[in-house]
């Protein structure tokens, strides 16, 4: 089937405010961009997941990307490492430039990208390992050798998660016997151990009950003067929370043609997003009239 | 003083009916299922372990094998012990790491490819090919050319184990979620850490067991062997030339024989070949639970 060029949200078919992001002013003001997305498309086969995607992230800030189902923010998150690469088919169009540098040229090892740009996952993931191999696995990929090393990198991730306190007698005990909110935190542990430069979170919170929730909420608040970390959420409370800047994603339907695709609907500062939207859709979401 | 409310007594109990009856009709089909298998297995293990037990002495196990008019306390089944131990271990190193490595491949780098497909297709014909055609296999082009030994006997049993072992460690690095190898990758490890350090260890009981079917597998085998290794009656300790024997190659001939002292040792062979089965699979148990610690 030959539709992927004009077939979904293109400017001819649907009017332009449309897919054409509200982003407000003070969203490109001071500091040094992370991530500069520009025009991204991302496509699974010939399913075009998102549409025209253009934002810019900021260092030592805490980026919330919200919105439904099905809008395409959690694709967005995953092309900033090139994880989507792992996911066969997959594939993006536009650039995303990185400290200037471009993601997505042929010469790029995503193996570098995601040295400096680490990953939280939606469920915790620890390893089948002990919890000290579980933190060490990242700096030992790297050729770290050396047992003392190792142990303070262990103790430093460990304390920057705030997990020592709760594991420093059971270093050796398996992972995998962690409680859900502890087995996230040894997963922020891994990820931090790697002194990454960007840390992506994809629903860190979502399987967690609510004290393990503010638990990590605080977490990323003490360690975003190190780190750049941008946050998927479905909990617009936790955006309003944690996030400096908050990105809306919706999803727009085409009727003729029954696709659907996820579009960047406003950009700005978390309370402008949420007390003075300027898109009548991200208004309709904030307060709670459309899923 | 409150009234208490007078409540009805509520039936909790599994209401009456064809649920019920069913219910019941299967778990006795369950246990009729199991006494079935197990009853053979029972009078399979109790017969040998009679009719065996009786010879077994560290004689029997050392010397080499006698002529079969020999009476049952001459001789032993030293030389088919040690071809046995030999030819099955030289098939085990050839086709579990083999095995392994096709398995991973296949799950983690083939993908959907042609290759992959074709390779996997053709690992499960290979399940199905019967273990005399493998002899043969061997026979035509192996000891035609280099003459009978107990590596052609290795051969042959490693082509019967390759399939098992693929077949068995691939559902095993299915199993292996997702969700781990994100995880790895995320932390900027490449295509093969991940498999190394998170995929193998994660699927490592799973693969163990599959390679014990294989060993038990081959252990057992007579077929492939017929034509590989002979049959000699003195003890053949290089494995690279010269004919040698096995333990089911020894059952076989003995129990085809007319004398009872034969028989009697083909007895003994049988129940040598169970124990040394047995073992293995205790010993793969045990190294399996040592190193999957971690695992859910």
């Amino acid at each position: 089937m030959e539709q992927s060029e004009q077939d979904v949200a293109t400017s001819t078919q649907l009017p332009k405010s449309q897919v054409q992001a509200t982003t407000s002013a003070d969203a490109f003001d001071t500091g040094t961009h992370i991530f500069d997305v520009d025009k991204v498309s991302c496509y699974y086969s010939s399913f075009r997941a998102v549409t025209d995607v253009s934002l810019k992230i900021h260092e030592n800030e805490i980026t919330a990307f919200i919105g439904p189902y099905g809008c395409g923010k959690t694709t967005v998150l995953r092309t900033l490492n090139r994880m989507n690469d792992l996911i066969p088919g997959a594939h993006v169009e536009g650039d995303i430039r990185y400290r200037g540098a471009s993601l997505y040229t042929k010469d790029v090892s995503p193996i570098a990208v995601r040295r400096r740009i680490g990953m939280v996952f939606q469920k915790p993931n620890p390893f089948p390992k002990s919890i000290y191999d579980n933190v060490a696995y990242g700096p030992r990929i790297n050729g770290e050798r050396n047992k003392a090393k190792l142990n303070e990198i262990v103790e430093r991730s460990l304390r920057g998660a705030a997990l020592w306190d709760e594991v420093k007698d059971r270093l050796k005990a398996s992972g995998l016997g962690l409680s859900g909110g502890q087995a996230q935190r040894l997963c922020i542990a891994r990820t931090l151990a790697v002194e990454p430069d960007v840390v992506l979170m994809d629903e860190p919170c979502s399987a967690l009950d609510p004290i393990a929730t503010g638990a990590i909420e605080d977490l990323m608040k003490e360690i975003k003067s190190r780190y750049t970390i941008v946050i998927v959420t479905h909990n617009m409370q936790q955006a309003t929370r944690v996030s400096d800047r908050t990105a809306f994603y919706s999803v727009l339907r085409n009727e003729e043609s029954d696709t659907r695709t996820g579009v960047l609907v406003e950009y700005g500062r978390t309370e402008q997003i949420f007390q003075d939207p300027q898109d009548p859709r991200t208004q309709a979401y904030v307060t709670g009239r459309m899923g | 003083m409150a009234v208490v409310a007078e409540q009805q007594q509520l039936d909790l109990r599994e209401p009456k009916g064809w649920r019920r009856t069913s219910n019941r009709i299967v778990t006795w089909l369950m246990v009729l299922a199991f006494v079935v298998v197990v009853v053979p297995l029972g009078f399979v293990l109790v017969t040998t372990v009679v009719k065996g037990a009786s010879i077994i002495s560290w004689q029997f196990l050392t010397s080499s094998i006698p002529p079969n008019v020999a009476p049952a306390d001459i001789g032993g089944m030293g030389p088919a012990i040690v071809g046995t131990i030999e030819i099955t271990a030289l098939a085990t190193i050839m086709a579990v790491p083999l095995g392994i490595l096709g398995a991973i491949y296949l799950n983690e780098y083939g993908g959907k490819n042609w290759l992959a497909a074709l390779i996997g297709f053709f690992s499960d014909v290979m399940t199905g090919v019967p273990s005399i055609i493998m002899g043969l296999f061997i026979f035509t082009i192996w000891v035609l050319h280099f003459g009978f030994s107990g590596f052609a006997g290795a051969l042959a049993l490693g082509c019967l184990m390759l399939p098992i072992v693929i077949r068995s460690t691939y559902e095993m690095l299915r199993l292996v979620p997702n969700a781990l190898r994100e995880g790895s990758y995320a932390l900027g490890a490449t295509k093969a850490r991940v498999t190394m350090t998170v995929v193998l260890p994660a699927a490592l009981g799973g693969i163990v067991s599959g390679a014990m079917l294989a060993v038990a597998r081959a252990v057992g085998e007579t077929a492939p062997l017929l034509f590989t290794i002979l049959i000699v009656t003195t003890v053949n300790k290089n494995p690279f030339s010269g004919a040698n024997t096995s333990l089911p190659s020894q059952i076989f001939v003995n129990a085809n024989s007319p004398f009872v002292g034969a028989q009697a040792r083909g007895w003994g062979a049988a129940l040598t070949l169970i124990v040394i089965a047995f073992v293995l699979m205790v010993v793969a148990r045990f190294i399996t639970a040592r190193f999957s610690r971690f695992s859910r």
